[in-house]
C-alpha cells in the first residue's frame, strides 16, 4: 500500500514550488551591489603559441577596471587536479600544470587568455575586442592514436609526450588473460568509439564572487555540487586562502550531471580579481562558452575482446582503450577512465580473467571529466555490446547468453577488485522480459515489416559501483580527497528540525527525500524538517553530490546523526518519565516507557533540551544537535535489466525508440516517484547519447558541434513512454538504509540496449551490420545498411 | 549585441527611405537577425522594423487566383492559412510556435538559408517575389546559399503563389536545428510539376529538373522509384549527413511528397 509520509512515500517534491514559480535562487540571480562584470576572451584556435597580448587600448575604453592575462596571476597554483593514477609501470602519471589563463600557449578552443572586468557586461566585451593577441598556430593534436606517434607534436611541451599514463588493470592478470584468449574455444571482438558529450545542463555555470578588506573574507557563489571541495581545491592549491576566510556558496544550481563537479578556471579568476579590483566580480558562462569551457563526457576508443567456451561460458575478457583527457586534466578526470571504468569490466558475470588497458592522452581539446555514469557507462556499453556480438556469434540467445554466465552467489569478489554484496540478476531479467512483453515481439516484428519497417529489441545488463567510497581504499588508489559525507541535525525548540547535509542537490530533490528519511525516524511530519544544502559557511565539511552518491553516503551520514539525536532524546525523555532508558521507545513522534501508558510528545522532549528546568544537567548537555561523517564500507551495486524496442526506416535509415523498460534493484527506496524521475532523465541523456548527441571537432581542432544548431539534446518526441520498475529490491548489506543510489543508472544501461536494438533490427532484415558508432544517426544506419 | 538605433514606419515609403540610411537593416521577426546580433556577427547602425506594417502583414488573393502574402506575415499566420494546403504545411512546421510567431516569409526569403523551408515552395511554385522596387521571378531570385537578387536596401513586400492542382512538403529534420537535412517541396500546376530541393545543395535551395520531367509524364510515386538520385557532388557533407546520403534523401522525400501530395 503506498505510503502517505516517510521512507516509501511518493511524496511531492517540494523544492519544486519554488523551481516552477520562478522562485529559485540561483546563482546568476545572486547580484552584489557595485558588482563588476567578467568577459573571458578565449582561444579560438585549437593550439598556439601565445606571441603577445596588448591590453593597453582596451584598459582605456569606457567602464573598464582592469584587463587581467597570465602574467597577474604568476604568484597563483594552478587549476588542481584531485586525482593521480600510477601507471602499470608504477610511475605517477604525467600531469601538466593548468594555468588560470592560458601562459604561453592555448592549448583548445576555449582556453582562457585574458579577462576584462568592466563595469557593465556591454562594455566588457567592447574592451574585449580592443585586447591584442598575436598567436601562431600549431599543428592541432586530435587523434589518440596519431598523438601516441613518436615525434607526434606535443599538447605540453615540458612532458614527456602526449601520453598522460599508461595503466593496466589487474597487471598481474595480463598473461593469464592473453593465455586464456589464446586457448579459448571462440573469441568475440569489438572495436567501437564511446562519443565526446557535452552535459549542457539548463543553467550554463555562473561564479560570483566578493572580497571583504575588513575582515578579509572571500564569498564565492558558483554553480557547483560541491561547494567545500571547490573551497578546499580553490583555497588550498590555487588562491592561498584559509578555508575559515573562504565562504562557498552552491544555491539553487539549475542541473550538473557531472560537469559542475569540477573547480574550474572562472571561479579562481572571479575570487582572485573581486580582491584585485575591490568590488563583486561576476561571470556568467555563455551558451556557447559552455560548449566549450564545461568540461565534456566520454570520449574513449576501445577494442574488447571476449573469449568463451564452447557452451559460451566467459573465460576471459581483455579490453584496450584511449581514454581522451583534452588539454589538461579535470579535477577527477584521470580516475574516470581507470578505477570507475575497470572496476565495472566484470558487469553482472563470472568471467574469472579480466584485463583492462587505457592509455589516457591528451589533446587539443576541451579537457573531458565525469558525465552522468562517468566510467561505468563506457564500461556497460563495451561489454554489453560484446555480449550482444558474441550471442549471435555463437548462436546463443542473447537473453540466454547472459543467463549462463550471470554471477548468482553474493558477497561475489570480481576479477577487477570489487566485491558485490548483493544482487539477483536474474530477477531484473525476468522483471524486464515481461516488463517488455518479450514473447510478443516477434508478432510486433512482423507488424512492422508488413508497414516496411525494421523492428529490433536490445538488451543490456548493467551493474554499477554508486556511493563512492571508502576514503582508505580511494586513498591508496590515488585520490587527494576522502570520499565520508556529512550531516549536522539541528532539533530546535518546539521540535522542527533543520538538517545540515555536505550533499548537494542540483534537480534531484534531497530537500523532500531527505526529510522523509527523518522523518520516517522520529515519526514526525516531513513538514517539520527542512534539508539545508550548498553553503560552507552552513553545513559540515561534505564532498558533495556525483556517482549516486548521496543517499548511499548523505543519507546514512544523516542517519547516523539522527540515531545520536534520539539516543540523546530517549534519554531525556527517560528522565521526564523517570523510567529507565533501556525501557523507552520512540514511535509516531512520541517516546513511551515500555510496558506502561507512560508517554511524552516529541516536542516535549525537545523543549526541555532547550529549556532544561527538568534536565539531568550533572549527566548530559542541554540541546539537541548531533553531527555525523559517514565513511562507506564499500560501493553499493545498484543493477538492472534494460529493453529497447526500435524501429528503423530502412529508406532513411531514422531510428525511432518505440518502447524502453528498465527494470532496476536500487535496494531500498525513499521516495518511488523521485527515483522514476531519476530514472527517466537517465534514460533520455542515454537515448540522448546513442541516437542523437556528439561533440565532433574538424580536423583544425574546431567545434563542429558548438551550438545547439548542430548538438542535438533528446528531445520529448525523440522519447518513448518510458516502462521503469524498481520491485527488484536486494538491500544494501553495509549501509543503514539499504539503499545503492539510482541517479545514473538510466544513463548507463540505456546505450548498449539501444545499439543492440538497432543491431538486431539490421540483422534480423539480412544486414551484415555488427556495429555502428554512436549517435546512431540516420546517416550512419543508412551507411551502414548500404555499404 | 551592439548599439543601434531601431526605427518603426508607419508605411513601407517611410521604410524604405528609412533603409537608405548609412548601415541601415530590415527586421522582420527576428529570428534570425537578432541571434545574429547578440552574437556580435553583425553590426548595423539603424534596424528598421517591419513588423508592425500592416501594409505587409495579411493574405489575399489577387484575380489570378494567386495567394498573395505580405512580407511581414508570420509562418503562423501562412500555417493557419490552409487555402494553400502544402504551404500551410510547410510553414506549420517551421521551427517552434516562438519562432513561427514572430518569423516571417519576407525575413526567411530575404535570408535565403540553404537550409529553410520557405525557399522551396518559393521555387517550387514559381512564386513571384514583390519589393518596393520590382516583382522578381523565383526562379530569378534565389542565387545560391545566403544569397539572393535583392539589392541593398530593399524590401519584400509581398509574395505571390499561383495555387497547385496538388502539392505537398516533405522535411527530412536535421536532428539538431530541426532546419530541413533535406526538405523537397512538389507542386502540380496545369502546365507542369514543379520539384525544389531545401537543405541538400551547396548552392542553396534549386529545381530537380528530372524529378520534373518523370513527373509530368506520371504524376506518381513510381516515376520517382524509377529514377537515379541526383549526384552527391556539390551536396552539402557535415556532421549530419554526407553528401551521398542527401541526394539519397533528395529522392526518398520527393517520392513521398507526391505520394502525399494532395
Ligand atoms: C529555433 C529556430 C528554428 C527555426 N527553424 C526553421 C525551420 O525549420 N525552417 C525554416 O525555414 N526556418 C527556420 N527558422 C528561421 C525562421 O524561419 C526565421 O524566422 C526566418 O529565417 C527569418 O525570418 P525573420 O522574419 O525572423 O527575419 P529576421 O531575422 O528579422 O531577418 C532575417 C534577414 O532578413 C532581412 N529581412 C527581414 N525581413 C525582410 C524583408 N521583408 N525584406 C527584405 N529583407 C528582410 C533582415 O534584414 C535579415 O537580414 C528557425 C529559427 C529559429 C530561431
Amino acid at each position: 500500500m503506498p505510503k502517505d509520509g516517510g521512507i516509501g512515500a511518493s511524496s511531492k517534491r517540494r523544492e519544486d514550488l519554488r523551481f516552477l514559480t520562478g522562485k529559485g535562487k540561483y546563482t546568476d540571480d545572486m547580484n552584489i551591489h557595485g558588482q563588476a562584470y567578467a568577459y573571458f576572451i578565449r582561444s579560438d584556435v585549437a593550439h598556439g603559441t601565445i606571441n603577445s597580448i596588448d591590453t593597453s587600448a582596451a584598459e582605456a575604453m569606457p567602464g573598464v577596471e582592469k584587463v587581467f592575462t597570465a602574467t597577474d596571476f604568476e604568484g597563483v597554483g594552478g587549476v588542481p587536479c584531485g586525482w593521480q593514477v600510477t601507471d602499470r609501470f608504477g610511475e605517477a602519471m604525467q600531469e601538466p600544470k593548468h594555468p588560470v589563463l592560458a601562459e604561453g600557449k592555448v592549448r583548445h578552443v576555449g582556453d582562457p587568455i585574458a579577462v576584462v572586468v568592466a563595469d557593465s557586461l556591454a562594455e566588457a566585451r567592447d574592451a574585449a575586442e580592443a585586447v591584442e593577441i598575436d598567436i601562431t598556430e600549431l599543428e592541432p593534436v586530435l587523434n589518440m592514436k596519431d598523438a601516441l606517434k613518436d615525434g607526434a607534436t606535443k599538447v605540453h611541451d615540458d612532458l614527456t609526450s602526449n601520453l598522460c599514463y599508461d595503466w593496466g588493470f589487474v597487471e598481474e592478470n595480463r598473461d593469464a588473460v592473453d593465455a586464456a584468449i589464446k586457448g579459448a574455444h571462440h573469441v568475440t571482438t569489438l572495436e567501437l568509439k564511446n562519443n565526446r558529450l557535452v552535459a549542457n545542463p539548463m543553467e550554463p555555470r555562473v561564479a560570483v564572487a566578493d572580497y571583504d578588506d575588513s575582515t578579509q573574507e572571500h564569498t564565492l557563489y558558483t554553480t557547483s555540487q560541491n561547494p567545500h571541495v571547490i573551497r578546499l581545491l580553490m583555497g588550498a592549491f590555487v588562491l592561498g586562502i584559509p578555508e575559515h576566510k573562504l565562504r562557498v556558496v552552491a544555491p539553487d544550481v539549475g542541473g550538473g550531471f557531472g560537469a559542475k563537479i569540477y573547480h574550474y578556471a572562472e571561479e579562481a579568476f572571479c575570487t582572485f580579481a573581486a580582491k584585485a579590483v575591490g568590488r563583486p566580480v561576476k561571470w556568467t558562462s555563455s551558451r556557447s562558452e559552455a560548449f566549450m569551457s564545461d568540461a565534456h563526457g566520454r570520449d574513449h576508443v576501445t577494442k574488447i575482446e571476449l573469449a568463451m567456451d564452447e557452451n559460451g561460458k566467459f573465460l576471459a575478457l581483455r579490453t584496450d582503450t584511449h581514454a581522451n583527457m583534452g588539454a589538461y586534466l579535470s579535477t577527477f578526470a584521470p580516475s574516470i577512465p581507470t578505477w570507475l571504468h575497470g572496476t565495472l569490466m566484470a558487469g553482472n558475470y563470472t568471467t574469472p580473467l579480466i584485463y583492462v588497458n587505457v592509455k589516457a592522452v591528451f589533446t587539443n581539446t576541451v579537457p573531458v571529466d565525469a558525465y552522468r555514469g562517468a566510467g561505468r557507462p563506457e564500461a556497460t556499453f563495451q561489454l554489453e555490446r560484446v555480449v550482444d556480438k558474441a550471442a549471435r556469434e555463437m548462436g546463443i540467445d542473447p537473453v540466454e547468453l547472459r543467463r549462463r554466465n550471470f554471477i548468482t552467489e553474493f558477497p561475489y569478489a570480481t576479477p577487477v577488485a570489487v566485491e558485490y554484496d548483493t544482487g539477483d540478476y536474474h530477477a531484473t531479467m525476468d522483471k524486464l522480459l515481461e516488463m517488455s512483453d518479450h514473447a510478443g515481439f516477434e508478432a510486433r516484428a512482423a507488424e512492422s515489416k508488413a508497414n516496411g519497417k525494421l523492428r529490433g529489441f536490445g538488451i543490456a545488463h548493467y551493474i554499477e559501483a554508486c556511493g563512492i567510497a571508502p576514503s582508505n581504499l580511494v586513498g591508496q588508489l590515488g585520490a587527494r580527497a576522502g570520499l565520508y559525507e556529512s550531516a549536522t541535525v539541528r532539533v530546535n525548540a518546539t521540535g522542527s528540525i533543520s538538517v545540515m547535509t555536505g550533499s548537494h542537490s542540483h534537480g534531484q530533490g534531497h530537500e523532500t527525500s531527505f526529510a522523509q528519511v527523518v522523518a520516517d525516524m522520529i515519526g514526525i511530519d516531513e513538514q517539520q524538517i527542512d534539508i539545508v544544502h550548498g553553503d560552507t559557511s552552513k553545513t559540515p565539511m561534505g564532498m558533495g553530490t556525483y556517482g549516486s552518491r548521496s543517499i548511499a553516503v548523505g543519507g546514512s551520514a544523516m542517519v547516523r546523526a539522527t540515531e545520536k539525536i534520539i539516543n540523546k532524546a530517549k534519554k531525556i525523555a527517560a528522565h521526564l518519565m523517570e523510567a529507565s532508558e533501556g525501557d523507552i521507545e520512540l514511535k509516531d513522534g512520541a517516546f513511551t516507557v515500555a510496558g506502561t501508558d507512560k508517554s511524552v510528545a516529541w516536542g516535549d522532549v525537545t523543549l526541555a533540551a532547550y529549556v532544561p528546568h527538568n534536565y539531568p544537567l550533572e549527566d548530559m548537555e542541554p540541546g539537541l544537535e548531533e553531527t555525523a561523517f559517514y565513511d562507506p564500507a564499500n560501493f553499493t551495486y545498484p543493477s538492472g535489466a534494460y529493453g529497447c524496442e526500435v524501429e528503423v526506416d530502412p529508406e532513411t535509415g531514422k531510428v525511432t525508440v518505440l518502447g524502453f523498460s528498465a527494470a532496476d534493484d536500487f535496494g531500498n527506496i525513499i521516495n518511488p516517484m523521485i527515483v522514476e524521475g531519476q530514472v527517466h532523465g537517465g534514460l533520455a541523456q542515454g537515448i540522448g547519447q546513442a541516437l542523437v548527441e556528439n561533440c565532433a571537432y574538424d580536423e583544425n581542432g574546431q567545434l563542429l558541434s558548438g551550438s545547439y544548431m548542430d548538438y542535438t539534446m533528446p528531445r520529448a518526441d525523440d522519447l518513448p513512454m518510458f516502462n521503469v520498475d524498481h520491485s527488484s529490491i536486494t538491500p544494501c548489506t553495509h549501509n543503514p538504509l539499504g539503499v545503492k543510489g539510482c541517479g545514473e543508472a538510466g544513463a548507463i544501461g540505456s546505450p548498449p540496449a539501444l545499439v543492440n536494438a538497432v543491431v538486431d533490427a539490421l540483422q534480423r532484415a539480412g544486414h551484415d551490420v555488427t556495429h555502428i558508432d554512436m549517435p546512431l544517426t540516420p546517416d550512419r544506419v543508412w551507411s551502414a545498411m548500404n555499404s | 549585441m551592439y548599439d543601434f538605433e531601431i526605427q518603426k514606419p508607419g508605411s513601407i515609403a517611410d521604410a524604405v527611405s528609412a533603409m537608405s540610411g548609412d548601415d541601415a537593416q530590415a527586421l522582420g521577426g527576428g529570428q534570425t537577425l537578432i541571434p545574429t546580433l547578440k552574437q556580435r556577427l553583425a553590426s548595423p547602425s539603424t534596424l528598421v522594423s517591419l513588423a508592425g506594417l500592416s501594409e505587409m502583414v495579411g493574405i489575399c488573393k489577387d484575380d489570378a487566383g494567386r495567394l498573395c502574402i505580405g512580407g511581414a506575415t508570420t509562418h503562423a499566420a501562412v500555417a493557419a492559412d490552409g487555402s494553400y494546403a502544402g504551404l500551410s504545411g510547410l510553414a506549420s512546421h517551421i521551427g517552434d510556435p516562438a519562432v513561427r510567431n514572430r518569423g516571417t516569409i519576407g525575413g526567411s526569403l530575404a535570408n535565403n538559408d540553404p537550409s529553410a523551408c520557405y525557399p522551396a515552395a518559393a521555387l517550387g511554385s514559381g512564386a513571384t517575389i514583390v519589393t518596393n522596387a520590382r516583382e522578381i521571378a523565383a526562379d530569378d531570385y534565389f542565387l545560391g546559399m545566403f544569397e539572393t537578387a535583392l539589392n541593398e536596401g530593399e524590401i519584400i513586400t509581398e509574395v505571390k503563389f499561383p495555387i497547385p492542382e496538388k502539392s505537398n512538403y516533405q522535411k527530412f529534420v536535421q536532428p539538431a536545428s530541426r532546419f530541413a537535412l533535406v526538405g523537397v517541396f512538389v507542386a502540380k500546376y496545369a502546365d507542369g510539376v514543379r520539384v525544389a530541393v531545401t537543405g541538400a545543395s551547396e548552392s542553396g535551395v534549386h529545381r530537380w529538373t528530372a524529378a520534373e520531367e518523370a513527373l509530368n509524364a506520371n504524376f506518381s510515386a513510381d516515376a520517382i522509384a524509377g529514377l537515379d538520385a541526383p549526384s552527391g557532388d556539390g551536396m552539402i557533407n557535415d556532421l549530419h549527413g554526407s553528401g551521398d546520403y542527401r541526394a539519397h534523401l533528395v529522392k526518398v522525400m520527393t517520392g513521398r511528397a507526391v505520394a502525399a501530395a494532395s
